[in-house]
């Protein structure tokens, strides 16, 4: 099955990336560079968001479409990218989430067939 | 700790589970999760397998009352579900080969119902909805026998099933024991349900008490299912041996008019000696293997209890320890009540009190914290006090037996 995972920050792990030293913050990229390279045989597919403060969205209503500024989900967890992965089933693409090395929120929705 | 909410609506039709009926039961229990387990694995798919078996249920309930059971069950449920299929099926031609080749008895592996298990409690379900699943899947109840359980509308329990069945479909969910990485996170989801299955069964009195015995007893035989498809997982075995001890008490808890008996009143003679026994084997099985965890030291504490020949020979030192080692591993501040019931008993009413007060703000709206001080108040010789705890306990609880209790306490002069 296809499956993407969608990665979401939330506002205490972009502070602590942005704390984090360069080396520090190099190790992490690195963690998730291996995660990819891990992991390349299921992906299939993967993009990375620009930030939240670039996102716009629009919301049709009643033949109205009323464009605004920011992410659609008025939360604290910002979608920063996804992964499409070629998996067997639900538990295998919950054992690559589980070994995700960043961001803290992962959504795992099937791609419709 | 979750509790399904509970409506007092009409149990809809309920089929009384004593006599006769306690039997069908048993025997619609043996062989339901099996039969279900062989049409999993023959068809592929859990949520067509599992309305099959469902109606070859609801169609024995309906005449094994008054035709008997047969004399293989598992061969005339099995037909039943196959002619359904065969019938029901008619537009899916892979399917219908598949039921017309399949014999009974038909392979099954002693860990077909585990398999089962694990997919009702995937931790992308929600809880109700394993519950749910768990019961009508593994142990053969239908819709309307979980609605009358759990007091809630039969269309709420048959909608939280078909959405769990749909996303089982849709999610991917699989149906497989867990790998070995997985396996302590999933095995953890199914004794929580279990355990859960239990509680209902063991605290609610506000339900049918033939109800409450069935989820009782149900939830004891999946853990020795648990058990005997994996001997070698210590908190397993910690969970049976917890259920095995208080079920070995159930018969002293309540008196002949139906009143609550606290643990010091009991008459321990009542109490089954030989599953006693039997749970404390249990527990040190599960201490040899090593890996302690709160089942098995929930268990070792109940088993303090029950292993004392009477309530002034209860060793309440080791208890503190136990729960020490609890909270260590879980903290819970209901454990921590408990804890301080038991050192009461070992350091004195005040000790407990000021345990109390530091659990007042977490637990404000649990009735043990405020019978418990209710008590403490009473040895402490502050009767209004006292009274005005009970008072409070009373608000906070629906459950008949321990209302009755508390009425009675505020009632004394």
């Amino acid at each position: 099955m296809k499956y993407v995972l969608m990665f979401a920050e939330t506002p205490q792990y972009a502070e602590d990336l942005a704390a984090m030293g360069d080396a520090e913050r190099q190790a992490a990229y690195d963690d998730v560079g291996r995660w990819f390279a891990d992991n390349a045989a299921r992906i299939t597919h993967h993009v990375r968001l620009q930030p939240a403060h670039t996102a716009t969205t629009m919301r049709k209503l009643d033949g109205r479409a009323d464009v605004v500024d920011g992410p659609f989900v008025e939360g604290k967890e910002i979608v920063i990218g996804f992964v499409e992965v070629e998996v067997a089933d639900l538990d295998e693409a919950l054992a690559m989430a589980r070994s995700w090395p960043a961001c803290p929120v992962i959504e795992l929705r099937p791609v419709a067939p | 700790m979750a509790r399904l909410p509970r409506h007092r609506a009409p149990p809809g039709r309920a089929l009384t589970v004593d006599g006769p009926h306690d039997e069908l039961a048993r025997v619609v229990r043996d062989h339901a999760g099996h039969l279900a387990a062989s049409l999993v694995h023959l068809l592929g798919d859990f949520s067509a397998a599992e309305d099959l078996v469902q109606d070859a249920i609801e169609t024995a309930l309906r005449r094994w009352p008054t035709e008997g059971i047969p004399d293989r069950p598992d061969a005339w449920l099995f037909t039943v579900a196959r002619n359904r299929g065969l019938d029901v099926l008619r537009r899916q031609a892979r399917y219908r080969e598949k039921l017309a080749q399949l014999q009974w008895p038909s392979r099954t592996e002693p860990d077909d119902r585990l398999r089962l298990l694990f997919t009702c409690c995937h931790p992308a379900l929600p809880r109700q909805a394993q519950i749910a699943l768990t019961l009508r899947t593994v142990c053969g109840l239908t819709t309307a026998q979980i609605a009358a359980a759990f007091l809630v509308p039969e269309s709420t329990v048959a909608q939280r099933i078909t959405r769990a069945k749909r996303k089982i479909t849709d999610a991917g969910i699989p149906y497989r024991i867990p790998s070995d990485a997985e396996l302590p996170e999933r095995l953890e989801e199914v004794l929580t349900v279990v355990y859960l299955l239990y509680n209902e069964g063991y605290l609610s009195s506000t339900g049918d008490v033939a109800w409450s015995r069935r989820l009782a007893g149900d939830a004891e035989w999946l853990a020795s299912s648990l058990a005997w498809t994996l001997p070698r997982e210590p908190e397993v075995l910690g969970l049976l041996a917890l259920i095995r001890l208080h079920q070995a008490r159930v018969a002293a808890r309540f008196d002949a008019e139906g009143h609550m008996v606290l643990l010091p009143d009991q008459d321990r003679g009542r109490w089954d000696h030989a599953a006693i026994v039997d749970a404390g084997q249990l527990i040190n099985r599960a201490a040899a293997l090593h890996r302690p965890g709160p089942y098995q030291l929930q268990a070792a504490i109940v088993a303090c209890h029950a292993e004392a020949p009477r309530w002034e020979d209860t060793d309440w030192a080791q208890i503190v320890v136990l729960y020490d080692m609890l909270l260590a591993m879980a903290p819970s501040p209901v454990t921590r009540l408990h804890r301080a019931i038991a050192l009461r008993h070992l350091a004195g009413p005040e000790a407990a009190m000021d345990e109390l007060d530091e659990l007042g703000d977490a637990l404000d709206r649990y009735p043990l914290l405020h019978a418990t001080r209710a008590e403490l108040l009473r040895a402490l010789d502050r009767p209004g006090e006292a009274r005005e705890a009970d008072r409070r306990a009373l608000d906070l609880t629906a459950n008949p037996a321990q209302r009755a209790l508390l009425e009675d306490r505020i009632s004394r002069p």
